[in-house]
């Protein structure tokens, strides 16, 4: 919209918006509107890491539920204590294993995710060069996996990779092989994994990117003296660009926090984040423990993500 | 600037609206003493933060009239449409439609509608549901809306298309839908925002009239807004040209064209060659003017109000200069040059000449006869002339 | 139409075979005779015979969509109020709030998401008496919050796609704000809020880490059982359990697409 008007804000502020401020008039329409979805995302989604955070400072204890309480208080010999217990903080960054947990994650996201852009570019560029008619067939090959469970899609991996599994058997049928591998429990397993769970993720926006691109460009590029491949590194590439970075953010940003594909997929010694702080929580039954986690988690992983979004909208946006 | 009206019209009005209109019309409106205007737009301006785009604009509009404003994008034009529908609020200023304070009414209680540029056709309902939307506002009777919208789809030769999606429709059919949709609820005032502009041109010129025929026999007031100049001339009584937020010239569409009031004015409309002079004699009825850039005296026979030696600018549309080789008598308004290029157009050939004194003007010729006629070709040296009532001086 | 060169083509349609083999594999094995998951003894429908008299997961089945039921529909609700808010209300106090409020859902980790409302709860609970015990209430709050974000998401894009004067239009034609709404607005951005119902019933049905969190004892969905079974291993009843899914979503989807289409056909003109 705006890109057609030399005066944006005149486009933004004759839009709808000073029309639906009439509905300032009834006021409390208008506010149960705001208020509503507000309250609720208040309560069950901001006050909790608040709930959080207090607990990460608090100390395990046998008790229901199994932390200590930040404050003590005795009116009668009027003295409050506020305990606030850092140790948790400490204990993160004393044991290496936590750190290599959060580089681990990030490692395999980050692997994980070029892989899926190995795989999802052809399928997408097959996709935005057939006839529009075929199109969306093809659309909906691609993303029926994703409206299927993502656990059972995982669960469908389990089957073909482990010792007796699919792939073994074939490549002993044709003879690559005289030894089953192991390839369930595997970093490897993880990788492939994520790149099948996600890759609707990757296509889609490359494919929303390859569609617009004008198939003249690449002609011209042609005209003027580019081999095919020169013109898919110096066209192509760099106008899909926003597609690839948008794609690439989709797959990396859950996959960084994965708890199911490493715990069904991974061996033992497969760390990830998401694993560990579940594993804090069910098995050790350290609360405290695994609040610290969430929220060194919630401020190393979660904020620059939420940061380059933001920037990244409001470059679309421009 | 529209305080400073320079030019002095009241000779050439009378001659004008003489020559111009059907001998049955009596005195528009606009032209009559003490007439009630319909529309009486007072002061107002819009501001968006620091911009601003309406700037204190005061305009009558009066009964039955077709005014169209016409600016380019930016000039102010929908946004003051805007404010008529109700969508944007003044900043300052007020609105009276037929007597009653807008201020404070709101979009869906206002006896005016308005015709988008996109037609804004709800597409998940019927051409008869869309047509028959605004009455069902009001609570009609159910007959009642079913004969008003055969009526109206009657009436924009729809008649048989009501129960197609919008989507069914072609661009000229949609357009009459619009205009049905805007017209069933009778309004006072119907506000048409570029009613045209997604036609076709042959469509246009077709659809033009019939706007024009429609207006007639409902008797509704339009106003519509227009970055077209031949939408404009053709469509309106009379046309309010935009610029910068303010309107620079309201006049009769003649009026707008022979006789601009500004610079900007003479060039937004039509093609014109503008030559920069001094005025040396300045009588009541008469002025002449030395141009450099002309390299003569041009003389002009309407006054104006100006002080000595100010520098002006004499405007003359390519079509009333005349182009010979010979030396016409005349020793003011005649000017001397070379052809640069010329273009066969058809009906008419438009010559570039440049004048001695390096300026580059522009001449059309109509093409009167297929064959004989004087025939101009690059180089030759030709002489271009016009009469003394051809030309407008502007002082702004 | 010429740029698709043979590496073009092989290289995508290994990707179709990495995409579809494993499901294709899966739903041939639930047909499998033999116990043994990977030796092939013949077709056979036992273990859907199996999965129907497995009590366990039918009444996981059964509590999963009644809870995937619920929470996508005040998911619609919610997140199409805040989509609305978003794109139409103009600029109001705490609007960056909500904007980032909702955005933030769709980033973060699940188990983070999942820590942090069982902890709200056990707070709530200690301070309030409310939620007495966590069960099937606390995880339709948990999945209404995340995936009312989606909706919200989804609406937002739709409202701001959409030509705004068609609501101009009704209001020129003496449509009031409250009627407007369900006169024009809803019906145009309805594919979005079926989307929106569509994708939140799916992420609710598909949830393992949120529901492990905030679920009590006795209140195991669908995919908490599947966990506990296949993390001991390929099991055949879960493969017919698979292929029951996934045909009942292709199914949904194929009829989705094909709607769509046609509600596409209809808008884009």
């Amino acid at each position: 919209m705006s890109t057609t008007s030399r005066l944006p804000w005149i486009e933004e502020s004759s839009s709808l918006m000073t029309k639906y401020n009439f509905i300032r008039r009834i006021n409390w329409g208008r506010l149960s509107v705001v208020a509503v979805p507000m309250l609720w995302l208040g309560i069950f989604f901001f006050i909790p890491f608040l709930v959080v955070f207090k607990i990460s400072l608090s100390e395990t204890a046998i008790a229901v539920p199994p932390y200590t309480s930040l404050l003590e208080w005795d009116l009668e010999e009027a003295y409050i204590n506020l305990k606030l217990n850092l140790g948790n903080y400490l204990y993160l960054f004393e044991d290496a294993f936590y750190l290599d947990a959060y580089l681990s994650s990030i490692k395999i996201a980050a692997v994980s995710t070029f892989f899926t852009l190995l795989v999802a570019f052809p399928i997408a560029y097959l996709i935005a060069r057939t006839e529009s008619s075929k199109r969306g067939v093809l659309l909906a090959l691609v993303i029926l996996p994703f409206w299927t469970s993502f656990l059972l899609r995982v669960y469908a991996w389990m089957g073909f990779l482990k010792k007796n599994g699919i792939v073994n058997e074939f490549l002993l049928g044709i003879g690559i092989i005289d030894q089953p591998l192991t390839l369930l429990q595997t970093d490897f397993a993880v990788y492939i994994g994520i790149v099948y769970t996600y890759l609707p993720f990757m296509v889609l926006p490359l494919y929303s990117a390859l569609e617009k691109l004008d198939i003249t460009l690449l002609e011209a590029a042609e005209d003027l003296g580019c081999r095919p491949a020169q013109s898919f590194f110096l066209i192509t590439l760099p106008l899909a660009l926003p597609g690839i970075v948008a794609g690439c953010l989709l797959v990396f940003i859950p996959a960084v926090g994965e708890f199911v594909i490493p715990a069904l997929l991974g061996g033992s010694d497969t760390l990830m984040i998401g694993r560990v702080l579940w594993d804090e929580f069910f098995l050790n039954r350290d609360w405290p423990m695994a609040s610290a986690v969430a929220i060194v988690m919630l401020i190393v992983l979660v904020l620059p993500i939420m940061l380059i979004r933001n920037g990244q909208g409001k470059e679309e946006s421009i | 600037m529209t305080s400073s009206q320079t030019i002095d019209f009241s000779s050439k009005e009378t001659e004008v609206s003489g020559k111009d209109k059907p001998a049955t019309s009596s005195v528009p409106l606009w032209q009559q003493e003490g007439a009630e205007p319909f529309l009486r737009i007072e002061n107002i301006t819009k501001k968006f933060g620091d911009f601003t785009a309406v700037d204190n604009i005061s305009l009558n509009i009066y009964k039955n009239e077709l005014f169209c404003l016409l600016g380019g994008s930016g000039s102010g034009k929908s946004t003051l449409l805007r404010m008529l529908a109700g969508f944007e609020t003044p900043t300052s200023g007020r609105i009276l439609i037929d007597g009653v304070d807008m201020a404070g009414v709101q979009p869906w209680d206002r006896p005016v509608n308005m015709m988008f540029q996109s037609y804004a056709l709800f597409p998940h309902l019927t051409v008869a549901d869309n047509i028959a939307f605004g009455l069902k506002r009001e609570g009609v009777a159910k007959a009642e809306i079913k004969r008003r919208v055969q009526e109206m789809l009657d009436l924009v030769q729809l008649g048989h298309l009501g129960k197609r999606k919008p989507h069914q429709l072609s661009g000229g059919q949609r357009q009459r839908v619009a205009l049905a949709r805007s017209l069933i609820k009778r309004p006072k005032l119907l506000l048409l925002d570029e009613p045209l502009g997604a036609l076709d041109k042959k469509l246009r010129e077709e659809t033009q009239f019939e706007l024009i025929n429609i207006q007639d026999e409902l008797g509704v007031t339009f106003v519509v807004v227009t970055h077209d100049q031949e939408e404009a001339m053709t469509l309106a009584s009379r046309i309010g040209v935009m610029n910068h937020g303010v309107i620079v010239q309201t006049d009769e569409p003649h009026d707008v064209y022979e006789y601009p009031n500004s610079r900007f004015v003479a060039e937004f409309i039509g093609s014109v060659n503008l030559f920069e002079g001094v005025v040396i004699e300045d009588e009541p009825d008469t002025v002449r003017i030395q141009s450099e850039e002309a390299g003569g005296v041009l003389y002009i026979n309407h006054g104006i109000s100006c002080a000595p030696h100010q520098v002006v600018h004499v405007a003359v549309r390519p079509e009333k200069i005349r182009l010979g080789h010979e030396q016409p008598e005349q020793k003011e308004n005649c000017l001397h040059g070379r052809i640069m290029d010329f273009a066969y157009m058809g009906s008419l050939t438009v010559f570039k000449v440049r004048l001695d004194s390096g300026k580059e003007v522009r001449v059309t010729q109509p093409n009167f006869n297929r064959e004989v006629g004087e025939r101009f070709t690059w180089d030759d040296q030709v002489y271009l002339s016009w009469t003394e009532d051809s030309s407008v001086v502007l002082t702004s | 139409m010429k740029r698709r060169s043979l590496f073009l083509n092989t290289t995508a349609g290994l990707g179709f075979l990495f995409l579809y083999a494993p499901i294709i594999a899966l739903i041939i094995y639930s047909f499998n005779k033999s116990k043994l998951v990977t030796v092939w003894g013949g077709w056979s429908l036992k273990w859907y015979v199996e999965l129907f008299n497995n009590d366990q997961i039918i009444d996981a089945a059964l509590l999963s969509v009644k809870i995937a039921f619920i929470s996508a529909t005040l998911a619609v609700v919610l997140g199409t109020m805040a989509g609305f808010v978003l794109s139409r209300f103009g600029p109001f106090r705490g609007k960056m709030v909500l904007s980032g409020w909702i955005t933030a859902p769709l980033v973060m980790p699940e188990v983070i998401t999942g820590l942090s409302l069982l902890l709200l709860f056990v707070a709530l609970e200690g301070m309030f008496g409310w939620p007495a015990g966590r069960g099937t209430g606390t995880i339709i709050i948990a999945h209404t919050t995340f995936c009312m974000a989606y909706v919200a998401v989804i609406v937002q894009a739709r409202l701001s796609s959409m030509d705004e004067t068609l609501e101009e239009a009704a209001m020129d034609l003496g449509a009031k704000p409250s009627s407007l709404f369900f006169l024009v607005t809803l019906p145009l951005i309805a594919p979005a809020i079926i989307s929106g119902w569509l994708l939140s019933f799916t992420l609710s049905l598909d949830d393992l880490v949120i529901a492990s969190f905030v679920s009590g004892p006795g209140n195991s969905t669908l995919p908490m059982v599947i966990f506990s079974k296949v993390r001991l291993g390929v099991t055949p009843e879960v493969n017919a359990l698979a292929t029951l899914m996934i045909a009942i979503v292709a199914i949904g989807v194929i009829a989705a697409m094909y709607q769509m289409r046609r509600q596409n056909r209809m808008m884009s003109s």
